[in-house]
């Protein structure tokens, strides 16, 4: 029996193969595109703003005179940001998430939560800015401190983490669980020594992509009232603070055209500091990743 | 939770101790009230400032060189707009609020309702500059009527020979500010007079987006600050103004002098009367301000006042610090 007609199969080969050809091709300028427009942002940056980045930028504060302009405040005041945002919006959204998938009931008041979460990680951020603004700076009396923008910050990345957590969560190979209750063990224990480092690869991807989006982000900051020019450095969670893209910001907008090679500068440092933090998250994943 | 009370305890101290400071500056501040704001007294506290991004190159400028002689004062200086600036002052959150335009009714009622009391202090003039593309041979000044026919919507997309017969039958690209900024609001009080703008014009918060508009493109005209234009003179072609006595070129000679009418306008900051009365390092803040604003404003690229208008401003200072 017969069950491949070869002539007829044959005759379409070519086009087949054309077809996969095409599409492969495709592809491949798609994703040379991303890489040859980051290739031009990368290459106008560093040619611009190499020329002010010394120890100096980074030890002075900002000043009128683009030669002594640094970013010492702004770079202290990101880290602090980032110290601020990184446990509270985890501890939060992997909390969230756990809740959500071990423990609540699916009815319709937790599909509805869901729905929300999902729908909030597409609010604009201007509007978690006025949110902030309303509650923590005002309502609280917090003021433009570290702990208010970070709060505010930490809702704004809150439904990425969420959502990311969730899915890394679910992800996890019934069997684990299973066995981990076969041994006795109650649900608490299941999840904190079973669940939760199986998942934590997932959270961290989800957490990296989460906090690079409150690094950079600008509008909620200027909407809560932090202040750019600052020469001091916070001492506490309730002293107030700047950050690096506020600073680069004000200096895009600058008159003086040396201030665009600041700003250049400033983005540098920026996206070093976005480097260090993404390798220290990979770190930390790619050691639970061999566990399991 | 230990840690907590500690943290509560050191604000409630730090609370007391900033107080108790006040006050006592209160009967130290009598004895130097009008004395140089270079005092040797070293002070401590904070100076919250926002409002005009118009404003902050100098505001920047004065707190970088007075944090060099009181380092122990946190200065922090924001660019939240003016409105945005008046908002906080309204809410109490500011000692001081950059404006690049005086401040308007519904925020003096809104202070006033507040029981914020302010005083007005000029610190700089800025000469609104209308500039066209570098190869236009034709514009060479406006009257403030052409700038009206120019600028005000009619409707239909506009020739430059609607304006004048003679100009070219091409159509007018227009750039401004974006209208939430003061400079906006100077240009629509001065010029179009609450009428509606062009409704084509490109508008834009980075007033170099606008440097960019208009140097690229030959049927362009545009405005904005000043120092926009000193900085960017070897791309754009200004316009003289002609208010009625002939055309004059913004230069800093003119705009000092008040002949660069009627687009040169002052900058402000006004400041919360109670924290000059209550915090001293406020009031010599506000000094220092006056003091250094001719020198550091014109460094930036801003127009500094006569000699008088800070004198001025220093006289009403002196009778609250009294």
């Amino acid at each position: 029996m017969k069950l491949i007609n070869k002539e007829s199969v044959g005759r379409r080969m070519p086009v087949r193969i054309l077809i996969n050809t095409i599409f492969k091709g495709l592809f491949f300028l798609a994703t040379l595109f991303g890489l040859f427009v980051l290739a031009i942002l990368l290459y106008r940056i560093f040619t611009q703003g190499i020329g002010y980045l010394n120890i100096d930028f980074l030890q002075n504060f900002a000043s009128r005179r683009p030669e002594e302009a640094g970013v010492k405040a702004a770079l202290i005041g990101s880290i602090w940001l980032m110290a601020t945002v990184a446990p509270i919006s985890l501890l939060l959204g992997v909390g969230t998430a756990i809740y959500m998938e071990e423990y609540a009931v699916k009815n319709r008041f937790t599909n509805f939560i869901q729905v929300n979460i999902s729908n909030l990680a597409g609010v604009p951020s201007i509007v978690f800015g006025l949110l902030g603004l309303t509650i923590f700076v005002r309502a609280l009396a917090l003021g433009s401190s570290v702990l208010a923008a970070g709060l505010t910050m930490s809702l704004l990345v809150l439904p990425v983490i969420i959502v990311a957590s969730q899915e890394a969560v679910r992800a996890v190979p019934k069997e684990l669980r299973e066995a981990s209750y076969g041994m006795g063990a109650t649900k608490w224990q299941t999840i904190i020594k079973v669940v939760l480092p199986a998942a934590i690869p997932g959270i961290l991807t989800g957490g990296i992509l989460a906090l690079s989006r409150a690094i950079g982000e600008t509008a909620p900051l200027i909407v809560v009232g932090i202040p750019v020019f600052i020469a001091f450095l916070p001492r506490t969670v309730f002293d107030t603070f700047s950050v690096l893209p506020m600073q680069i910001y004000n200096w895009t907008s600058r008159p003086q055209e040396e201030f665009q090679s600041v700003a250049a500068a400033g983005i540098i440092v920026l996206l070093v500091l976005l480097i260090f933090m993404n390798s220290i998250a990979v770190l930390i994943r790619n050691k639970f990743q061999k566990r399991y | 939770m230990k840690s907590f009370k500690f943290m509560a305890l050191t604000a409630m101290m730090s609370g007391v101790i900033a107080v108790t400071a006040a006050c006592g500056s209160g009967d130290a501040g009598n004895g130097d009230g009008n004395g140089s704001a270079a005092s040797d007294k070293q002070l401590k506290g904070d100076v919250l400032i926002d409002g005009s991004s118009t404003v902050y190159p100098i505001m920047e400028a004065v707190a970088e060189e007075y944090m060099a002689e009181q380092p122990e004062v946190k200065v922090s200086v924001g660019f939240a707009g003016t409105g945005g600036g008046f908002e906080k002052l309204i809410a109490g959150e500011t000692d001081m609020s950059n404006a690049s335009r005086p401040i308007k009714d519904e925020e003096k009622a809104k202070l006033e309702e507040k029981g914020i009391d302010y005083t007005e202090f000029k610190v700089a003039f800025d000469g609104l500059t209308v500039v066209v593309n570098k190869d236009n041979e034709f514009i060479d000044s406006l009257t403030v009527e052409d700038l009206r026919k120019l600028w005000v919507d009619t409707g239909k997309a506009k020739k430059w020979s609607d304006i004048r017969p003679e100009w070219p039958k091409e159509e007018i690209k227009f750039y401004s500010p974006g209208t939430d900024s003061g400079t906006y609001d100077y240009f629509n009080e001065v010029i179009l007079e609450e009428k509606p703008l062009v409704s084509n014009a490109t508008l834009s918060e980075d007033d170099n987006v606008l440097v960019q508009g208009v140097s690229g493109d030959k049927n362009a005209i545009g405005f904005f600050g000043y120092a926009y234009y000193e900085e960017n003179k070897d791309k754009l072609k200004v316009v003289k103004i002609d208010n009625g006595n002939g055309p004059v070129e913004p230069t800093k000679e003119t705009i000092e002098s008040g002949e660069y009418a009627p687009l040169s306008r002052p900058l402000f900051t006004y400041v919360a009367n109670k924290a000059i009365e209550e915090k001293e390092q406020v009031a010599d803040y506000t000094e220092f301000v006056l003091e250094n604003a001719a020198e550091l404003s014109e460094e930036v690229g801003y127009v500094k006042l006569p000699e008088e208008e800070y004198k001025k401003g220093q006289d009403q200072l002196a009778e609250l610090t009294k």
